[in-house]
């Protein structure tokens, strides 16, 4: 089932609803890497709430996302883990070093907001 | 050891009636010397120093209960009674560390003892003696056997149910600001504990919508490295869910487990204290404590 990619202001929001093929996340890697580029977005977050397993080709192809997406020029949040499946990746290996993470969608948005608008918008905690 | 071989002058074998008999004679001189053998039994506990933990007074009491259930379980031949007594003395006395050679011990002396006396009143008859040995034997065996298993199932279970509530008790993961929770850790971490650890850490996680965790380790005097591996895991695992972890309180020991099993330090945020570990917390949180006088308005 192909990814539904939903542009929101300035950020791109993935939002993966069912276990993912090997061809929906190649599928998904090149929407995200072309679109980012052509509605000039600041943010990518993929939401993987739904995944209650995550292989290595998946994690592999999170990473390879995060960075390319990068390289053009924006910043990607991976939120909506679950726990079980968090535990189950670091156990196999599958750390996504360099890639940002966040609980959920909200925490997403706040953690983009944050690292791009940097204190124009106020957001993040009171402080 | 029951048999027709093992007797000399080869008398017939004992038939169950026969035995019956031997142990409702046996039954009847153990009723009658019941005070003197209490009394040499209770002696020969305090001689051997055993059940140190009890009173003259309690010994000979419960010398006396076991003395009349022993008798019971030798004249009826059924231990259900003895089991359930046994069961019931060693909750009584496995909270005041009583221990389990002590228990095998006093049954065995008891056995002893009841062996002598038989002896002293049979000596002159040695075939007698030799057949009522036949009969005592077996049953006082069987009734040292349920003592003991009573007692050893009885601690088990209590040392399972301190088990079962040290573990409810061993993982607490309290908010202690919004988006930051902390989860002290005391005391030793086996491969399980620190499982559930993890299961709790994320779950707290997930429910409390955490940013930063401070996990605590001052009360863990060592871990070996599959833990130690755990705990890198669990704060990778941490991350996935956006949540910052900060580990504080490391030993010296600890430190050089991690060192020594080549964990990436890069990864782990590590702070001496709890108090380090929650400003540090905070100061990725945004907040910043002022004393209230500072602040100009009186604190809610």
């Amino acid at each position: 089932m192909e990814v539904p990619i939903l542009k929101q202001g300035p950020y791109l929001i993935a939002s993966v609803q069912s276990a993912l093929t090997d061809a929906d996340l190649l599928q998904l890697r090149d929407g995200l890497v072309e679109k980012v580029g052509r509605f000039r977005s600041r943010g990518v977050i993929v939401d993987v709430t739904a995944l209650d397993v995550m292989d290595s080709f998946a994690s592999r192809m999170l990473r390879d996302i995060a960075h390319m997406i990068r390289l053009r020029g924006a910043e990607t949040v991976i939120v909506g883990f679950q726990p079980e499946v968090a535990f189950a990746m670091v156990q196999l290996g599958l750390t996504l070093e360099g890639v940002a993470t966040a609980l959920d969608l909200e925490e997403g948005l706040a953690f983009l907001d944050q690292k791009i608008k940097g204190n124009e918008r106020g957001q993040g905690p009171r402080g | 050891m029951k048999g027709a071989g093992s007797k000399p002058g080869g008398s017939p074998v004992a038939t169950s009636e026969s035995t019956t008999a031997l142990l409702r004679e046996l039954v009847a001189h153990l009723r009658q010397n019941r005070t003197g053998l209490r009394e040499e039994w209770a002696r020969r506990i305090t001689e051997a120093k055993l059940l140190t933990a009890m009173t003259k007074d309690e010994v000979f009491a419960e010398a006396t209960s076991v003395y009349d259930n022993y008798v019971e379980a030798l004249e009826t031949g059924t231990f259900e009674a003895l089991q359930a007594y046994a069961r019931n003395l060693s909750e009584r006395i496995i909270p005041r560390g009583v221990q389990t050679d002590e228990v095998v011990g006093i049954v065995l002396l008891l056995r002893d003892v009841l062996a002598r006396s038989l002896f002293s009143r049979y000596h002159a008859d040695f075939d007698k003696l030799n057949r009522i040995l036949d009969a005592y034997e077996p049953a006082a065996n069987r009734i040292a056997i349920t003592v003991a298993v009573g007692f050893v199932q009885e601690r088990e279970r209590t040392i399972r149910e301190q088990q079962e509530a040290i573990r409810e008790l061993s993982t607490p993961v309290l908010q202690v600001r919004e988006r930051l929770l902390i989860l002290p850790i005391i005391g030793v971490i086996d491969p399980q504990r620190a499982r559930q650890l993890t299961e709790q850490l994320l779950r707290g996680i997930r429910t409390n919508r955490a940013r930063v965790v401070v996990i605590d380790i001052t009360g863990v005097a060592a871990m070996d490295s599959n833990v130690a591996n755990h705990l890198v895991l669990t704060v990778e695992a941490s991350r996935l869910l956006g949540a910052t972890v900060i580990v504080t309180g490391l030993s010296p020991e600890i430190a050089q487990t991690l060192v020594n099993i080549g964990v990436d330090l890069g990864k782990m945020n590590t702070v001496g204290d709890l108090q380090g570990g929650i400003e540090e917390a905070e100061h990725l949180l945004g907040y910043k404590v002022v004393p209230v006088a500072e602040t100009g308005t009186p604190a809610p």
